[in-house]
């Protein structure tokens, strides 16, 4: 799709490329999903049959511990007959240094987030519209247009628009594979570097989720360390992207790079170089009050970034409210024991949940969803078009919307990602038992017709867990000759942000 | 290899320009009524602090809107998980009604084409992004707003070619001063995508009249380019006439619907006409579907927290109160402007007459050691240095004659106005006594007050026969 021109117009009234190419990625099939349940959306009383959502990566788990604190502490809005005297200083606060209450805070609270290991500066605290802001700008502060940064994949959809649209830069993938379970190591990173150097692009860095989108994995201490030692030696920049921080289950370990600047010798780590983003979307749950941050090591990226957070500021009414809540030690310790807590357990009821539907998770310990395992589903066997065909009957059949791998470049087909924490305990059941259904159904049902074409297997185990899976292919493989249709037409509605 | 992008370390995001200067400064002293009485007294931020007491007022009438609820159930949960770029529906349905009322109602804005953005400074870029590729140019007319330097050009690589305006018409946008314009960008290679106007005038405080307003879409439609108009100042407007939008000259002209409508936008805020310039609120509306899908998109970048969108959604819809605000606003402005235009007279200092903006645009040329920017700069040195106030000086807004200052004046009790009016009045005569008070100079603020009066009914005569308000 290139640009329009308009009747009559040579030059002039053309808009720009941005504004009509493709690459905000908002076209892509893969909003189909969302187009559906947004045209039969579930709900446990009006609408049980409804499509459950579950490609929605949101933290519901905790809202009513915030709310009950906004309400106990009328203070820190500026809009109750206890805070308005506040209301015109905050109202008239456009600074874009932001409230310096707000900024200790939130330092307060990410030191708090990652165990009290770290602390963080709150002069290096600069503001942004979300991690969607945050990363943009840290983008525009990096490189320049057609510069490249190295991502791993599977890796969150949006930053194909947060990353490229705007700035021009490209993004290379570091690809992992389940054969290590999708772990990124320093070898694959060299080796993608190389790649690109070699074919004479100008790689400015390497960014990464973690803990990780779509994965659920937290990176090992030892590789992190590992990763900032190369990148320092080949003088490019890390970003962390720690917007899942806070949303490690209860009593797993999560290693922030700060702690890692923290631990290395100045001769291993050269700080300026070392970025982190953040946002309170997920972690806190607050997505709608647009809370990004871009934290720092390197000053001159300090000070551009917040020149840029112009572009980008949190409402200052956000700001005080937030800046009153997280300096509250006895709500914050509570927050992050309980969210924790609550996490790692609906984590452990719908993996327990899946497992009864022969259904395998990769291992993960944080996050607000699995990247669940349905290779041995595909019709066949490697293939994104089995991919797609697969995903389309768990929307139309099983009616979930979930979230297929290759939306999230990974380069093997059958890996989807599946969110968790954005229903209640009666709709995860539901939904648990759509897919036990689903799977004991098909499975019972061809039963008698198990085809020649099955490939033979090894051992007792093997052999009954094989004729399970290559029947559900079967029945699966009848469902595809039914001639599934796809989700119909698009529909005007977008697709809410965070995938 | 280079290890930061060039917008590190350029400075095309302007912050090394005196105005922004003169904030480090005053920051660094700043005056306060009991605790830093001889600090310096900010004059060159153009904030609305005149109005705050009705919008408390309001809140307490109104604790649902203030407790995140609605029918007084709590809808905590449902904002803080609101994401979507569309934004709030009653938002934009009352942000619509509330624009159109400031416009006397006689032209319709359609929720369905606003896009929100974190602050006009985020619509603006926005728009840049979505209009013009690097390299691309945008006419502008001089002074302007500062900050366009970074809003318009800094990411987006697009440039700005100035329209060049002159105070020997009150700095009226001319056709030749257009045509030299366009031309010029032609000469520098550049590809000129559109105009881009503020209106009411940031800095000079006055309303584009229709002959510019006209004059402006005669040349979009002949070069087939785009009109932005900044109307972020549209509810400050306290003079007798009424503000005259670029929509009511698209409706006057009967180009509703038309291909033209299609290139012409408007960007407004409520950073200036209800004071909240910390709630980040702004908005981009367009008649074109493809701006307004790129656009909302790109906002993703830049969203009106949730909580602000419920807050404001009730504010607006509040008819009555939406109708008083602006009544009140108005007045207290015109009064406030007064005292500052008074307290100038008695310094024999006159500014450009006005009637919107919270600022007036001074005449201190008579002030100037030499008819040159060193000189402006030197004097600007000694007002915010010595007379200890910040204001801005017209070098900063990209003037091309010395000796203009932008002084704001919404942004202070009277009795802080009344201080830094006297301490211009001190400076002023030690200044004089230290020349000869002749009679000429006498005569020469006459003429100046003349010239200015005469260019008033020059302005007056293309719009409706009002009163002179002096």
């Amino acid at each position: 799709m290139g640009s329009l021109i308009k009747s009559g117009g040579v030059s002039g009234a053309i808009l720009s490329r941005i504004a009509t190419n493709d690459q905000h990625g908002e076209n892509s099939e893969y909003f189909d999903g969302w187009k559906a349940y947004d045209k039969d959306p579930f709900h446990l009383s009006r609408n049980p049959h409804g499509i459950i959502q579950m490609g929605l990566a949101e933290n519901q788990l905790c809202l009513d511990l915030i709310k009950d604190w906004i309400k106990e502490n009328p203070k820190a809005s500026v809009c109750t007959p206890e805070g308005v005297y506040q209301f015109s200083d905050i109202a008239n606060f456009q600074d874009y240094h932001g409230l310096k209450e707000f900024r200790q805070a939130i330092a307060n609270f990410m030191g708090k987030a990652r165990g009290g290991r770290v602390t963080f500066d709150p002069e290096r605290i600069v503001m942004s519209g979300g991690a969607t802001g945050a990363n943009e700008t840290i983008m525009f502060c990096l490189a320049d247009p057609g510069d490249v940064f190295l991502v791993p994949s599977p890796y969150y959809a949006a930053f194909d628009r947060d990353l490229r649209w705007r700035t021009g830069v490209e993004i290379v993938p570091v690809h992992c594979s389940s054969s290590n379970n999708f772990k990124l190591t320093v070898e694959a990173v060299e080796w993608a570097y190389k790649k690109a150097v070699q074919s004479n692009k100008n790689v400015k860095g390497l960014l990464f989720t973690n803990p990780s989108n779509p994965l659920g994995t937290i990176l090992d201490k030892d590789t992190l360390k590992n990763l900032v030692r190369f990148v320092t030696r080949n003088n490019i920049h890390l970003v962390v992207d720690e917007i899942y921080a806070a949303t490690v289950f209860a009593g797993e370990n999560f290693a922030s790079v700060a702690e890692v600047v923290k631990d290395l010798d100045s001769s291993e780590v050269n700080v300026d170089l070392i970025h982190i983003v953040y946002s309170l979307s997920k972690d806190m749950g607050l997505p709608g009050f647009r809370v990004g941050i871009v934290y720092s090591y390197n000053d001159s990226v300090v000070s551009c970034a917040r020149k840029m957070s112009s572009f980008g500021l949190v409402s200052s009414q956000t700001q005080f409210m937030l800046a009153s809540m997280l300096s509250d030690d006895s709500f914050v310790d509570n927050f992050l024991m309980e969210s924790s807590k609550r996490l790692g357990i609906r984590h452990g009821v719908f993996t327990l949940g899946l497992k009864k539907a022969d259904i395998n998770c990769l291992i993960s310990t944080a996050g607000l969803f699995v990247w669940m395992d349905l290779r041995h589903l595909l019709r066949v066997r490697n293939s994104f078009e089995s991919e797609i065909e697969l995903w389309h009957i768990i929307i139309d059949k099983v009616k979930l919307n979930v979230s297929p791998g290759s939306s999230f470049q990974c380069t093997e087909p059958g890996w989807f990602r599946v969110c968790f924490a954005n229903m209640d305990d009666d709709t995860l059941h539901v939904a648990l038992r759509r897919i036990q259904d689903f799977v004991s159904k098909n499975s019972n049902k061809t039963a008698e017709k198990a085809s020649d074409n099955d490939k033979l297997i090894q051992n007792n185990n093997a052999k009954k867990q094989k004729w399970k899976q290559s029947n559900l292919r079967l029945s699966f493989r009848r469902l595809y000759e039914d001639g599934l249709s796809s989700p119909g037409i698009m529909s005007p509605h977008s697709p809410l942000l965070r995938t | 290899m280079k290890q930061l992008s060039t917008k590190v370390t350029s400075n095309a995001h302007g912050q090394d320009s005196s105005y922004f200067l003169g904030w480090e400064e005053y920051e660094k002293n700043p005056y306060d009524e009991i605790k830093n009485p001889n600090g310096i007294i900010q004059m060159g931020l153009a904030e609305n602090q005149l109005c705050f007491d009705l919008i408390e007022t309001w809140l307490a009438k109104n604790p649902d809107a203030a407790g995140l609820k609605k029918d007084g159930q709590s809808i905590f949960k449902e904002l803080a998980l609101f994401q979507d770029y569309h934004g709030l529906p009653e938002f934009k349905k009352a942000l619509a009604e509330f624009m159109e009322e400031i416009r006397g109602n006689r032209v319709t804005f359609d929720p369905r084409k606003i896009v929100l953005a974190a602050g006009s400074t985020s619509a603006n870029e926005t728009l840049m992004f979505c209009l013009a590729e690097p390299g691309e140019a945008f006419l502008l007319p001089t002074p302007y707003y500062p900050g366009f330097d970074r809003d318009l050009k800094w990411r987006t690589g697009a440039e700005i070619v100035p329209i060049h305006c002159s105070s020997s018409n009150g700095f009226q946008i001319t056709e030749s001063a257009l045509q030299q314009a366009y031309q010029q960008a032609q000469k520098l290679d550049l590809n000129v995508k559109g105009i881009l106007v503020t209106n009411p005038s940031n800095p000079l405080g006055t309303m584009l009249t229709r002959r510019e307003l006209n004059l402006l879409v005669d040349f979009i439609t002949s070069k087939n380019i785009h009109l932005i108009s900044d109307e972020i100042y549209s509810g400050t407007v306290f003079g007798f006439e009424q503000f005259v939008s670029v929509m009511d000259v698209l409706k006057d002209k009967k180009l509703e619907n038309t291909e033209v409508s299609k290139r012409v936008h408007v960007v407004y805020s409520l950073s200036k006409d209800l004071g909240l310039p910390g709630f980040r609120v702004g908005a981009i509306y367009s008649n074109d579907e493809m701006v307004v899908s790129a656009a909302t998109k790109m906002s993703s970048f830049g969203l009106v927290s949730s909580q602000t969108q419920y807050l404001l959604s009730a504010l607006l819809s509040d008819k009555k109160f939406t109708g008083t605000y602006l009544n009140e606003n108005k007045k207290r402005l015109k009064i406030r402007q007064r005292q500052l235009v008074s307290g100038l007279e008695a310094a024999g200092v006159t500014c450009l007459k006005s009637n919107a903006g919270l600022f007036c645009w001074v005449d201190m040329r008579h002030l100037l050691d030499t008819n040159t920017f060193e000189a402006e700069l030197e004097l600007w040195k000694k007002i915010v240095y010595e007379v200890k106030l910040n204001i801005s000086p017209g070098s900063s807004c990209h003037c091309t004659e010395p000796g203009w200052f932008r002084v704001c004046f919404a942004n202070m009790s009277e009795e802080t106005l009344d201080l830094a009016m006297k301490r211009l009045k001190e400076y002023v005569e030690s200044t004089d006594s230290n020349r000869l008070i002749s009679k000429s100079s006498h005569e020469r603020i006459k003429s100046l007050r003349k010239r200015t009066v005469s260019n008033w009914v020059f302005r007056v005569s293309w719009t409706d026969r009002v009163p002179d308000e002096r």
